[in-house]
């Protein structure tokens, strides 16, 4: 662990009219480190994820990022070529919705390849076997390379949106419900493929989910919100086995034993 | 000789807030110290909150009142209040902890789960990996469960695996939840063993035991938690 | 009828009136400014469908003066239907001397080639222009594709590349092949084969190109650097014919296939009728040429 953070937030707000998004909130991300925000739908945690991958601009506060030459840069005053650049290198941002994040008219081996491309990769070889190596990690059959992601199942999709944002070596990855739209056991495969690409890559990771066993499988640290609010964060294990704030209470309890 | 935890005047209750808000208290009071190559252990009916001591030493439950102390790399920390970056440090480098249960990872061979501590400390896989099987093998957990998820083990051999991922590291403090709960008479005579190796290499040692001859076996002193029973301090 | 003629109302010259013009040279003056930019301008209604050429025609009325020689040419070809009703147009309407002749039109208006004949400076190629925006493929957004083109953003240009790469083996890409203009900005040349591609590579002749549907002009300036996109191990290679053209015999130019008969019977020609014409006048023979046909029958 290094002594500063990646990502520094500070009382960030958004509001929608006179309707809150989120309010005030404040956290360091550490490189390396996995924060999850969880809280039911409408609590803010999508907002707020959307405000700090810049695809949203807060109503106030600040979000700071540690570049790659330890350069701290407010993300809401980044021209927006830089912030473009940004997300397609050292970010990636991995939706619920594969479709969002894939170009799904092209072929896997392409879609892995764009950002190698985007960064200015012009050798097709050297694409094409970076993204052999990449579907291999995520699990997909080499075989299907040139086979277009329309073709591939729920947690295939998946899987190729990860290899897709990882390629270029990101350091910090936003995830919005990585897990939301797939089966039980799909949803472990993947979980379990995250959870080792993250410890194996030393990513920091924003998760955004309603699941509390997701975020006790990624996370360090969670924070949970409602109301736009950020009512508990702390370890994970200790926000999930000591729930202090009456809304945690309910959520754990809320969760189903098998 | 070296003091590597001290709890002072630790006191913890729940709040449920889906009971209308009552408080259960759990204990108040909870003062105590370790020193290196001793082992205490936690002495009480259950429900005396001894399972709730061993979480807030290891950061799982949160502190109400009290200071926990722990030497961490000679600086000392206060585990009541540190961040949870810090308590993730002191887990990795100073705390280990072996649970009663394993919370098990899908497809993640036992060999990988045992070495992981190391690992995670810098220990080359390879290296981690000799580590893990030597323990293993001690434990008699047979060779071809290795490469396996522990996920479908009995829970005599999840708790082999916990103990071996538990006893890996050199942490200087070790905390063990019943580690013996669901052992035969041979393992908890390795467990035993295991127990006195760190002890001598200076290791400070919580436990709970409910088994009457591995507590004779290991214990230094009993801490005894009736005494901070929550009660008793508010009165 | 010649005094009735000069009192009925006419058309303006060169059919669109003087403020659209000027808007449209405007339009033509920023694209030269900014080699390979796509302009916006307020395409107008002509007398003929969008997807005839639309583009074009404006930018030739825009430019066209009394003393310019107008070639029109469809496929390369001056006597097809297209080529002939434009050509016809700008007779009518603008009442300038036309040509088949690359080398002695001042405008040549195109679809789908550059004439084999090598233009010169002073020369101004018109290109009809279907699909001005080269990452329409992968792109349908236009606020992102401009995004794209501002901030110079052409990842995915060689994503169309890759694909091509990994379903063919090779570039399939024939016609329309993306081209990065000055440097900056990635071009589609329209439809034209790429053959034609290296040909508008440090051209003397200024090229300025006209999408009428989709309400865009863009331009390329003499000598100005055009670059076919490729990949390091897959160079960008133009088209290649086993066989010359077989009414001229030339070589190394671009060829059409021609039926013949509904027996498989087939020949490659030039698709540059003038170049081909020239050739033939010059006594060059390919081996289906009338004069070679004749012993045989």
């Amino acid at each position: 662990m290094t002594d500063e953070p990646l990502l520094r937030v500070t009382a960030l707000s958004k509001y929608y009219g006179s309707r809150i998004g989120c309010e005030d909130i404040s956290f360091d991300l550490w490189p390396g480190e996995v924060l999850a925000v969880v809280g039911e739908s409408g609590s803010g945690k999508t907002t707020l994820l959307n405000c700090l991958a810049t695809r949203l601009l807060p109503t106030s506060g600040t979000a700071s990022y540690r570049m790659r030459d330890n350069q701290w840069r407010d993300l809401y005053r980044m021209s927006e070529a830089e912030r473009r650049f940004l997300m397609r290198t050292d970010w990636g941002f991995v939706h619920q919705n594969p479709a969002d994040g894939l170009r799904m008219t092209v072929s896997a081996g392409a879609n892995v390849g764009e950002r190698l491309m985007a960064i200015g990769d012009r050798h097709y070889g050297n694409i094409r076997s970076t993204a052999v190596d990449w579907l291999g990690r995520v699990e997909i059959d080499e075989e299907r390379i040139d086979d277009e992601p329309r073709a591939f199942s729920g947690g295939m999709r998946q899987r190729l949106q990860i290899a897709r944002n990882l390629v270029t070596g990101p350091r910090l990855v936003f995830m919005d419900e990585p897990t939301g739209g797939l089966d039980v056991s799909v949803q472990a495969r993947l979980l379990d493929l995250l959870r080792g690409l993250v410890t194996d890559l030393g990513l920091a990771a924003i998760v955004v989910t309603h699941d509390l066993a997701v975020a006790r499988l990624l996370s360090q640290r969670m924070m949970v919100m409602k109301d736009g609010h950020v009512v508990e964060s702390g370890l994970t294990d200790r926000v999930l086995d000591d729930p202090r704030a009456p809304y945690t209470q309910l959520l754990v309890s809320s969760i189903l034993q098998v | 000789m070296a003091t590597p935890l001290i709890v002072s005047e630790v006191a913890k209750a729940f709040t449920m807030h889906l009971r209308g808000g009552i408080r259960l208290p759990v204990v108040a009071n909870v003062s105590f110290s370790i020193r290196a190559g001793e082992c205490a252990v936690l002495g009480g009916p259950s429900g005396a909150g001894k399972s709730s001591i061993l979480k807030m030493v290891y950061g799982n439950y949160g502190v109400d009142q009290g200071q926990i102390i722990v030497d961490h790399h000679g600086q000392l920390v206060d585990l009541a209040t540190a961040n949870p970056r810090t308590v993730l440090a002191v887990r990795r480098d100073t705390i280990g902890y072996v649970s009663q249960f394993l919370r098990t990872v899908p497809r993640v061979s036992a060999l990988d789960v045992v070495a992981e501590p190391l690992v995670a400390r810098g220990t080359a896989r390879d290296e981690a990996h000799a580590r893990a099987s030597e323990l293993l093998g001690r434990l008699n957990l047979p060779e071809r469960l290795w490469s396996l998820p522990p996920a479908t083990f009995s829970g005599g051999e999840q708790q082999r695996v916990n103990i071996a991922r538990g006893f890996i590291t050199d942490h200087p403090v070790l905390l063990l939840d019943e580690p013996t709960a669901s052992l035969d008479a041979t393992n908890r005579e390795v467990v035993i063993s295991l127990i006195e190796e760190k002890k001598l290499r200076g290791t400070a040692l919580l436990g709970i035991f409910h088994d009457a001859d591995v507590r004779e076996a290991v214990a230094d002193r009993i801490v005894d938690v009736t005494t901070f029973a929550a009660g008793k301090a508010a009165a | 009828m010649t005094t009735a003629a000069t009192e009925i109302a006419t058309y303006n010259f060169a059919y669109l009136d003087e403020q659209t013009k000027r808007m449209i040279r405007r339009a033509i003056l920023k694209g030269i400014a900014i080699p390979g930019y796509q302009v916006p301008f307020a395409s107008r209604e002509m007398p003929m469908p969008y997807g005839w050429g639309t583009g074009g025609v404006q930018v030739t009325a825009a430019i066209i003066g009394p003393d310019d020689v107008l070639k029109v040419i469809d496929q390369g070809a001056d006597d097809t239907t297209n080529a002939v009703s434009i050509r016809a147009f700008f007779q009518k309407v603008a009442d300038v001397a036309v040509t088949t002749e690359t080398a002695k039109a001042t405008i040549i208006q195109t679809r789908h080639r550059i004439p084999e004949h090598p233009l010169t400076a002073g020369q101004t190629l018109v290109y009809q222009v279907p699909i001005p925006e080269p990452l329409r493929f992968l792109e349908p957004r236009e606020t992102e594709t401009r995004k794209m083109h501002a901030l110079e953003e052409y990842g995915l240009m060689h994503v169309k590349l890759y694909e091509d790469i990994a379903r063919h083996g090779r570039i399939a890409t024939t016609y329309a092949y993306p081209v990065k203009v000055e440097g900056r900005y990635v071009m589609d040349p329209s439809p034209t084969p790429k053959f034609d591609n290296p040909k508008m590579h440090m051209s003397p002749a200024l090229q300025l190109f006209g999408a009428g549907r989709e309400k865009r002009i863009y331009a390329v300036p003499p000598f100005t650097r055009v670059v076919s996109l490729d990949f390091e191990d897959h160079p960008f290679e133009i088209q290649t014919f086993d066989q010359p053209c077989a009414l001229c015999g030339a070589e190394q130019v671009y060829l059409d296939e021609v039926i013949l008969d509904d027996k498989g019977g087939h020949m490659f020609v030039c698709s540059d009728t003038d170049h081909c014409e020239k050739r033939q006048a010059c006594g060059h023979r390919g081996h289906l040429a009338p004069e070679a046909l004749e012993p045989a029958q």
